[in-house]
């Protein structure tokens, strides 16, 4: 059986580059920016599906942030019990 | 969106700690850290005492990221200031910066270990995938990405701690001092809405 040279030069670069890989320098001392936050990126309330937490009352579509704003602000006129009792 | 703040009213605060307790079971905060108490003062004194539930005030110049050494703080969007745990080291400078005393270590380790801080989140959970095990497990409750409220200020029984934006928590304080006719005499009332008396009048009366 007769391998093709492209098969074996493809084989040979997939070999020095997996073998190489390995010689990388992965950063490992978190290099500090003064007064820059350095830690991972948190993500926004409004961009999770409100139906994927329990017993929740508060309804938005996800990444509508609008709408994650009034179900709040619902939830925030509701501590007034004045405008409940009156 | 306004700025995310929490107001005690010490005419309401009846020390009933339930928010206290509330907190805990919402976070599951571990023996040991307190991520909000409610302070007493002239205790027992008939007449004079006042109670203040008091945890992170979630400040708009926060002193405990200015003294953190690395960086671990961030404000989200809506005001919360919240922390990085894979980053904290657990130094303390915080704790000292902070005028509240809101930033708790756990010390359930041997040898006094004093752990990463952890503090009121707003029950906005931190840096880890929203509603996740790993958010909970670090930060506790995500109520915002619920779209709810922090659980202290939502089950206060009085109402007298209340959370939210800070522009209608504010308008429902006011009113309330205007309703009972008291309170409008604490410092900073003329700062945050004016002079008492301005206000104070009902419409339609001479000035």
């Amino acid at each position: 059986m007769i391998i093709p040279r492209k098969l074996i030069l493809a084989g040979a670069a997939i070999a020095v580059a997996s073998a190489l890989g390995a010689c990388g320098e992965r950063e490992q001392v978190v290099v500090y920016k003064q007064g820059k936050y350095q830690g991972k990126p948190d993500t926004k309330p409004w961009e999770n599906d409100p139906g994927a937490s329990l017993y929740t009352s508060s309804k938005w579509s996800k990444g509508d942030r609008t709408g994650w704003e009034s179900a709040l602000r619902t939830r925030n006129l509701a501590q007034n019990e004045y405008t409940r009792v009156e | 969106m306004a700025r995310m703040k929490f107001l005690c009213d010490a005419e309401r605060c009846i020390e009933c700690n339930g928010c206290v307790t509330a907190c805990k079971n919402e976070n599951e905060v571990p023996w040991g850290v307190n991520r909000r108490r409610v302070v007493t003062i002239n205790d027992g004194v008939v007449g004079a005492e006042k109670s203040i539930s008091v945890a992170c005030m979630h400040c708009s110049d926060a002193p405990c990221m200015a003294v953190c050494p690395v960086d671990c703080f961030y404000r989200t969007d809506e005001g919360v200031v919240l922390h990085d745990k894979d980053l904290c080291i657990g130094c303390g400078y915080c704790f000292y910066a902070c005028p509240f005393g809101a930033p708790q270590f756990p010390q359930a380790g041997a040898f006094g270990l004093r752990g990463k801080m952890d503090k009121c989140t707003f029950c906005a959970g931190g840096p880890e995938k929203d509603l996740s095990k790993e958010e909970f497990a670090k930060y506790g409750s995500n109520r915002l990405a619920q779209g709810k409220l922090p659980a202290c200020a939502e089950m206060c029984s009085t109402k007298a701690l209340l959370g939210g934006d800070a522009d209608v928590i504010a308008d429902i304080y006011r009113q309330r001092v205007l309703k009972r006719g008291k309170g409008s005499e604490v410092w900073g009332w003329g700062t945050a809405y004016g002079k008492p008396e301005q206000r104070a009048a009902p419409a339609g009366a001479k000035s």
